[in-house]
């Protein structure tokens, strides 16, 4: 037992730090955290080889799971700019000319349904469908202009329901110069329900890959359990809690996990650029309004918030039940 | 201080490691546990140390029974004492310093206090300005004082120290005990295990024989 001089000091402080409030120990405690969470990272730094595997993996796991995102995202929103650029093509009678073209066209933006309408004359329509058909060569040799005039209708944005841009073809359908008014939408929605089953696919494939990324991470800590072995011992004998003895590994998991989502953030990002370039290519022979949709700040901090809860949760689970079986002899 | 009131250690496979074990220790008492090896010495230190759990009868550290001990509080009880083991029990990918500060460590005690408290503990042990050293570059007996040091660190109201003086020579031995004996001199209770017949010769103390797990002899 200490002496009565060393209980009568220990009094005092006690009675200092009770006054101190709970600030001093709120950071002191955070204190502790931010050298243990420091200590981790540097452990794991120095066995890069371990580290770096592990890592490899789970970045590997993540990016997969990652790109399918991506890859559904960016159809839905193709879809969608498919969907928003619905348009109506008036084909015209061959003998309609120019003039009455637009002045047709002059009378259908009068319309209140109508946003906009564009006329493609007989000569534009030519002069495109030689440029990108490339049966340039093939249409010199045809007396005439086959091609008949076009009035492209981009109805208002308000009109979203199928019914009433059904309305609005036959409206117009039944204009003495059309010949045919086309709506092509049943492939966009035939193609909507395609990424829906798709997306429910990847939905499944992904949680698939976050277990492994538990998993993954939890081996890893199982290992590293394993090694430092006499080390939880002695904290143990020396009055460690479990708490204080757990904190560290919860640490590497959560580290393991951050530095993968970082580095499959990095490998995502490497893959858009890579096709950005061509699928712009893509998208302008298609005179689509197209981009590719990259990463959101939100969408990369959800990534790499994930992949360090995952990383945590394999530590977790690993320790929690493997620190039980650790007794001192 | 510490009370063993009629306990018994069975294991399943090895029988009655320990029977009917009776004694007191005041605080400030010391006394040696001697018997020859598989006697129970160790198996005694470990009861108190909630290492294993007593199959029978009362222990109470501290007025605390640890029969009714629950497996969270261990490391509270654990905090009470100073333990010396036989093999060190060092880490030696830590420091020395780092090594003697882990029982403060783990009270989230801080850093400057932690360092104040672990320097008075080597200088203690004659060890100030190894701080920094690694265990495996010091002697066998300066790494048994290192494992001293991290034992008396957080002023433990009980030192239970397991043949602390088995690697030590004649000297150092000598002067383990002197350390000992200022502990004692402050009111810790000190239990020490060994068979190291000369030791107890020079210094007298009470000793606490043991043979076949029953006490035979208390005031020899």
């Amino acid at each position: 037992m200490k002496s009565v001089k060393q209980n009568k000091d220990l009094g005092a402080n006690t009675h200092k730090s009770v006054r101190r409030g709970n600030e001093g120990r709120i950071s002191k405690l955070l204190q502790r955290h931010k050298v243990s969470l420091m200590a981790s990272l540097w452990r794991l730094l120095a066995t890069p080889y371990t580290t770096a595997m592990a890592v490899m993996v789970m970045a590997i796991a993540i990016t997969l799971a990652g790109s399918f995102y991506v890859l559904v995202s960016n159809s839905e929103q193709l879809v969608n700019s498919l969907q928003t650029g619905k348009q109506i093509s008036l084909f015209l009678e061959g003998g309609i000319s120019d003039q009455q073209a637009s002045k047709l066209a002059q009378e259908l933006r009068a319309n209140e349904l109508i946003e906009q309408v564009t006329l493609i004359t007989k000569q534009q329509a030519l002069a495109e469908f030689k440029q990108y058909s490339g049966f340039g060569v093939a249409l010199n040799a045809l007396e005439g202009n086959p091609l008949p005039a076009v009035l492209q209708v981009y109805p208002k944005e308000t009109l979203t329901e199928a019914y009433q841009l059904k309305q609005l073809m036959a409206q117009m359908q039944n204009e003495k110069a059309v010949d045919i008014a086309q709506m092509d939408m049943a492939w966009v929605t035939r193609l909507q329900s395609i990424i829906q089953i798709v997306s429910r696919v990847v939905l499944l494939l992904s949680s698939l890959l976050a277990l492994a990324v538990v998993f993954i991470t939890g081996n890893t800590i199982r290992s590293e359990l394993q090694e430092r072995h006499d080390e939880v011992v002695v904290t143990k004998l020396v009055g460690g809690t479990n708490t204080f003895i757990c904190l560290p590994f919860l640490y590497a998991g959560f580290w393991y996990g951050f530095i993968s989502g970082v580095l499959a953030w990095l490998i995502i990002s490497l893959m858009l650029l890579m096709i950005d370039g061509p699928l712009g290519q893509l998208s302008l022979l298609y005179q689509s309004q197209f981009q590719l949709h990259f990463l959101t700040i939100g969408e990369s901090a959800l990534l790499i918030f994930s992949a360090s809860a995952l990383g945590i949760i394999g530590a977790f689970a690993v320790v929690s039940q493997q620190l039980r079986l650790v007794k001192p002899e | 201080m510490l009370t063993f009131d009629r306990v018994f250690k069975r294991y399943p496979d090895a029988g009655d490691a320990l029977s009917d074990v009776s004694f007191h220790l005041d605080k400030g008492e010391m006394r040696y546990l001697t018997g020859h090896s598989g006697a129970g010495k160790s198996t005694l230190l470990k009861l108190i140390a909630m290492i294993e759990r007593s199959s029978r009868g009362q222990l109470l550290v501290d007025g605390q029974n640890l029969g009714q001990m629950r497996d969270r509080q261990i490391p509270f009880l654990r905090r009470k004492l100073g333990l010396i083991f036989q093999d060190y029990k060092l880490l030696f990918d830590r420091t020395v310093f780092d090594n003697v500060a882990l029982p403060l460590l783990v009270t989230g005690m801080g850093q400057y206090e932690i360092a104040r408290r672990v320097r008075a503990a080597l200088d203690k042990v004659g060890l100030l300005g190894k701080e920094n050293k690694y265990p495996l570059a010091l002697s066998g007996g300066e790494q048994q004082r290192i494992g001293i040091a991290r034992a008396v660190v957080n002023k433990p109201a009980i030192i239970l120290a397991d043949e602390p003086t088995g690697n030590l020579d004649p000297e150092l031995s000598a002067e383990i005990m002197h350390l000992f004996e200022q502990f004692k001199q402050v009111g810790v209770t000190v239990l020490i295990a060994t068979h190291d017949i000369e030791l107890i010769s020079r210094f007298d103390h009470k000793i606490l024989q043991l043979e076949h797990g029953r006490l035979i002899n208390q005031h020899a």
